[in-house]
């Protein structure tokens, strides 16, 4: 178990966990204004099957990673329709639009598959410029990479120190005490559900065109699932979300490391870990108000006259 | 909406109601009221169950609108169709349910209604605010505690903080001590009078007598829909009150009871030193002593909301008791599970049965099968005997004057035929103890009456009957003997013949009685 | 979703409940394949071509009809797996988890067993089937009774552990000389039998047999008219003395056994060995299936039917015409949207 091993391993699980990072940021703020949206894998999909095609059609990546953003935002506003104004199933809406980005994006994506693309600069942390090649090469990480902290800390601060965020918390815990405080929880649900989409597509656009550099066919691999499952884990509170992510992504890279060290441990079962974590989380602090889910959450608001 | 006419200050020097009447499908639950509520005034709204007097503030508060009659602010007419109406000319009610966001904190279910808040909360100034506010009236809570770690005392300074920080200058008050232990409530009193120096009105809604002597300046008493009587603090009497709280004459009871002889029979239910532990805004009972004798009807009487859900619930085995004994049938029954109390013959009916103990969307003639599946099983539960259902519930109808239809959905009953319903399905089995709460709550003359005759009836076969009412003449035209419950205390045990309405209205309000009971 | 209503022959037709509801439904769908055909057109496919197509393969042909059916027998399962739960009020997302626990079960049964005859191999394979999705349903079950944890999120997060777990037991321990994906072949005896040269299995009536049981469960039974009380008002039903706990855990176990056997009827039926991944959203759709079908058996086997066509129909689009399996999920979507949406037809009734 070399040093070079655990710090391949946490680059690994950072490169890898910044798409879930992003996404499941997006899925708190969703939740925490009471909708769940289990199409996120199909929202992944088609924005980044779309942001990939318009990086290899223009050759710019950034107007790619632009794509993808506004591709996210779009398909949740598909669920805000749904779920908002027809006042459908929550469930049954986001299990349809999971369908609908597996079938777009295969589309979008058919004629893409094996292009290479100009992707976005890797750059090297400061200060780390004078460490042998080996290891600089683990921690040159591309600008979302970098983004992505910042950016949740954003989200904390949009969610707890803003009056918007006031009121979309309010919305998710209960619609009637929004709308009797002056609000209208649909317009608070359309926009939480827009910029979650975004925030989805930007983790999309890591994915495909920073990180993987290329398209295949379910290749988020269900990222969607277990951003629920993290939005769980770190109990819909996007700064736990941070050491989620790194966790549940480095369950990946740790088998690596383990199997480096002699150790074998079944890859499907490490696999596993971060839905049985959130399973014990959830009955570790199931009774908790403090740390539960935010209480009109998968419930439809009727509205009042 | 319509505001009145600006009023240069932001004090709200008096409201008044002229003639306001509203009904509920044809019941007038406020029938041509006149009402004057001043600044710097505590004025208390009395009455017992149905006197209209929550009505009435709901009308002020823009809940409820009112069918005829007029509102004015400072002698503005206002016209008041919502809350935010209410808010906009600074009139606020704090519910006996409180609204509050149980997993955000004070500061944030506060700031939630703050008129001015900026886009970015200023986390700091918000919290010095509140504190302002919350010394200068003595409601201290601590701003970033979580509302679910509240206790209901500190819920209900919050609500009222609420109010004040959306610049309410006119408080309305429903049933505020209900909830509250003896401190809690001296504490508010503390509160209300410092509010009342400050130039606030407040209504005050209640039963309880003591705490509109203590506090109120100014006492309206409602009763059946009508003011009984206004009267300033100066010129009022306990006695005064509670005259014009009930009514003077009951009406000839029309249904006789019979004196029991006390010979040694082993009691049906008995309670001993029983307690609960309430959760939330549920009553506590405390060191409840009670016992049903076999071909006795025990009346239960109190304002609603004193415990006697919980007494029910109690009794069938819903909750459990913290602390005491049950036994049923002469078996302890302390530990035992709802089925089980059901299927050693005990029946209920629940004070609202669509939403206590029916399926809604299954047709009647389901519903009277569902407390007895056992019974109507065949072939081991394969299929139901529908026909013995049919016969029963025949045989339960015919014996009880009540006809239904037993095809259509049970939600489309009318409310009356739901209690007839469930009324003629607990008593199918001629069961040995009947819990019954508020037992004709709803139903229409006829129907009450058979009702009643059902549950004499039952009991001249020999079983026990615990009926918690708040019909004051049901109770005393049926009861073998009344107990008064307040404050989830029996605070009174009698025969019925051995004392009046007046003793019961003491304690029913919580008044002190002169003479001993007996 | 469908209710026989009398018809009264004096009535003009369109006051006849029944009939607006199905040109209701019709409606939907043909909005649906409307939109699709617009994706077509943009994919550069001509798409009356393409549904000719396809319905002259699902339903002209005697083959593509029976592949129709075979698409429909895990569906079925799954779809009840999730109607029976419901009638209690519990939300079962959980069928994809609990079908692959079923299909290990069996195939542990399926590969230890692999000696003994046909007509004792396949009853404790069914039993096997039955008593993994119910073990994978019980801890969602349970802690829903308890009131500790919501059920949606339980079977929601057990789902992808399941496959996983599948993968370790390939891997590990089952996996076939030639192959790590999929064990050895299942023997003949592991197999359900077949009819009429198709491959239309057992599977199918095992999946009928099951519904109409359903159905006459529901309707007759001492433990449907509980179930139902509990499901119109759970704590109206606790207080008329229906045991609520116990009937949680066991409905809810029982939904996990039925979509236990649906995955135990694909690995025997139709795979005839267990591979990775071998359950393309399966317990999804029946999900979907269910809840269009407003979970009334008779509604499950039509709702089934229609996704099996598109769904067979979008296989063939992919041989023929080049286009990509997975654009078929777009029909499927554009049903589901079409329905969840509830466009009002006729003065703005909604159903």
């Amino acid at each position: 178990m070399t040093l070079l091993a655990i710090l391949g391993v946490i680059s690994s699980a950072i490169f890898s966990g910044t798409s879930l990072l992003y996404t499941t940021l997006g899925e708190v703020i969703g939740e925490r204004s009471g909708i769940v949206n289990l199409g996120l894998e199909g929202v992944l999909l088609v924005s980044a099957s779309s942001g990939f095609a318009v990086t290899s059609i223009t050759g710019n990546p950034w107007l790619g990673i632009l794509v993808a953003v506004l591709a996210g935002g779009l398909m949740n506003m598909i669920l805000g329709y749904l779920v908002i104004t027809r006042k459908a199933n929550q469930l049954a809406s986001g299990l349809a639009l999971m369908f609908f980005g597996f079938g777009l994006s295969a589309l979008i994506g058919k004629s893409f598959v094996g292009t290479k693309i100009n992707s976005l600069p890797r750059l090297l942390i400061p200060g780390l410029e004078g460490l042998p090649r080996l290891y600089t090469s683990l921690f040159k990480f591309d600008p979302l990479i970098y983004l992505v902290i910042p950016i949740a800390f954003l989200v904390w601060w949009l969610l707890f120190r803003t009056r918007w965020g006031l009121g979309l918390r309010a919305v998710g815990e209960n619609a009637d005490t929004a709308y009797a405080s002056g609000r209208n929880p649909h317009l608070i649900r359309y926009q939480a559900l827009f910029i979650g989409g975004m925030l989805a597509g930007l983790g999309a656009a890591q994915l495909a065109i920073a990180y993987a550099m290329n398209w295949t066919e379910y290749m988020t691999a269900g990222r969607g699932f277990i951003a629920v499952a993290l939005v769980i884990f770190s109990r819909w509170h996007p700064l736990r979300a941070i050491v989620g992510a790194l966790i549940f992504s480095a369950a990946v890279a740790f088998q690596l490391l383990l199997q480096s060290s002699g150790v074998q441990i079944s890859p499907f079962l490490l696999d596993t870990i971060p839905y049985l974590l959130t399973l014990i989380v959830l009955i570790a602090w199931g009774g908790n108000r403090k740390h539960s889910a935010p209480a009109s959450l998968g419930r439809v608001y009727q509205g009042s006259e | 909406m319509l505001k009145p006419h600006s009023t240069s200050n932001s004090y709200l020097n008096a409201v008044t109601m002229r003639g306001i009447t509203k009904a509920f499908s044809g019941v007038l639950a406020n029938d041509n009221i006149d009402l004057d509520i001043y600044a710097s005034e505590v004025h208390a709204l009395l009455g017992e169950n149905g006197a209209g007097k929550s009505t009435l503030m709901k009308i002020l508060y823009g809940f409820y609108r009112l069918d005829s009659g007029q509102i004015f602010a400072d002698e503005q007419p206002v016209m008041i169709l919502s809350p935010h109406d209410a808010l906009a000319i600074k009139i606020g009610m704090v519910f006996q349910d409180f609204s509050l966001i149980p997993a955000l904190s004070v500061m944030e279910n506060l700031a939630l209604f703050l008129p001015k808040l900026p886009a970015v909360l200023d986390v700091k100034g918000i919290n010095n605010h509140i504190r302002e506010v919350s010394e200068r009236y003595g409601l201290d809570v601590n701003p970033e505690a979580l509302v679910s770690q509240l206790s209901i005392g500190e819920l209900q300074k919050v609500e009222i903080l609420k109010l004040l920080l959306a610049d309410a200058r006119l408080l309305i008050l429903d049933e505020p001590t209900r909830v509250l232990a003896p401190h809690e409530v001296q504490a508010l009193f503390k509160v209300i009078d410092s509010l009342k120096k400050d130039g606030y009105a407040i209504v005050l809604i209640t039963h309880k007598l003591k705490e509109v002597l203590e506090c109120a300046d100014r006492i309206t008493v409602l009763r059946n829909g009508k003011v009984a009587g206004t009267l300033l603090r100066s010129d009022a009497t306990e006695e005064g009150l509670i005259s014009l709280m009930f009514e003077k004459k009951l009406g000839t009871p029309t249904v006789t009871h019979k004196k029991v002889s006390p010979e040694m029979v082993s009691p049906l239910l008995v309670f001993r030193d029983a307690s609960t532990h309430a959760e939330g805004l549920e009553i506590s009972l405390t060191a409840i002593d009670l016992r049903v004798n076999p071909g006795e009807i025990v009346g239960v009487a109190g304002v609603s909301g004193n415990g006697q859900k919980e007494l029910g619930e109690l009794a069938m085995g819903l909750i459990r008791c913290s602390q005491g004994k049950k036994f049923i049938f002469g078996k302890d029954f302390t530990e035992k599970s709802v089925q089980e109390v059901r299927m050693s013959g005990v029946a209920f009916i629940p004070e609202n049965p669509l939403t206590m103990s029916i399926a809604p969307f299954m047709t009647v003639l389901q519903n009277m099968a569902i407390t007895r599946t056992k019974k109507y099983a065949k072939r081991g539960g394969l299929s139901m005997d529908w026909q013995a259902v049919r016969g029963d519930i025949d045989r339960s109808t015919q014996k009880l004057g009540f006809s239904f239809p037993l095809y259509i959905p049970a939600r489309s009953l009318s409310g009356g035929n739901l209690q007839r319903m469930v009324v003629a399905r607990e008593l199918i089995d001629e069961p040995r103890l009947i819990i019954a709460s508020y037992l004709t709550r709803g139903l229409d003359v006829q129907s009450a009456i058979a009702a009643r005759q059902a549950l004499v009836q039952a009991r001249d076969n020999g079983a026990g009957v615990l009926l918690i009412s708040e019909d004051l003449e049901e109770l005393f035209a049926l009861s073998d003997w009344l107990v008064v419950l307040y404050a989830g205390k029996i605070v009174g045990t009698f025969r019925p013949a051995e004392t009046n309405v007046y003793e019961i209205g003491h304690l029913m309000t919580g008044s002190e009685v002169e003479h001993a009971e007996n | 979703m469908l209710k026989t209503s009398e018809i009264a022959p004096r009535f003009p037709i369109m006051q006849n409940k029944t009939l607006i509801l199905v040109i209701r439904y019709l409606f939907m769908i043909l909005l649906a394949f409307l939109l699709f055909g617009v994706i077509l057109l943009i994919s550069g496919k001509d798409p009356l071509k393409s549904y000719a197509d396809i319905f002259t393969y699902t339903l002209g042909s005697a083959y593509g009809f029976s592949e129709v059916l075979v698409a429909m027998i895990p569906m079925l399962f799954t779809a009840l797996a999730v109607a029976l739960p419901a009638r209690v009020g519990l939300i079962n997302v959980g069928g994809e988890g609990q079908l692959y626990i079923g299909a290990a079960f069996a195939t542990f049964g399926a590969l230890t067993f692999s000696s003994l005859p046909a007509w004792l191999l396949l009853p404790i394979m069914i039993i096997l089937g039955m008593a993994g999705g119910a073990m994978w349903a019980f801890i969602p079950g349970y802690l829903k009774s308890i009131g500790l944890v919501n059920e949606t999120i339980t079977t929601l997060l057990l789902n992808p552990v399941a496959p996983k777990i599948i993968g370790f037991l390939i891997f590990g321990f089952w996996h076939s000389p030639m192959d790590t994906v999929k064990t050895p072949n299942f023997v003949a005896a592991a197999r359900l039998p077949t009819f009429f040269g198709t491959r239309i299995h057992l599977g199918l009536v095992i999946g009928f047999i099951l519904l109409a049981l359903f159905w006459l469960f529901m309707k007759y039974t001492r433990w449907g008219l509980e179930m139902r009380a509990i499901g119109n008002n759970a704590q109206a039903a606790r207080r008329n003395g229906i045991p609520l706990k116990k009937y949680l855990i066991v409905v809810m176990c029982t939904g996990g056994a039925i979509a236990g056997l649906a995955g135990m009827s694909q690995v025997s039926g139709f795979y005839g060995v267990l591979l990775l991944n071998f359950s393309l959203s399966l317990g999804y759709m029946g999900f979907m299936v269910s809840w269009m079908a407003g979970g009334e058996p008779l509604g499950i086997v039509l709702m089934s039917f229609v996704v099996s066509v598109i769904i067979t129909g979008g296989n063939l689009l992919q041989l023929t015409r080049g286009v990509p399996y997975s654009v078929i999920n777009l029909l499927l979507a554009f049903t589901l949207f079409v329905v969840l949406a509830r466009p009002s037809l006729f003065r703005g009734k909604k159903s």
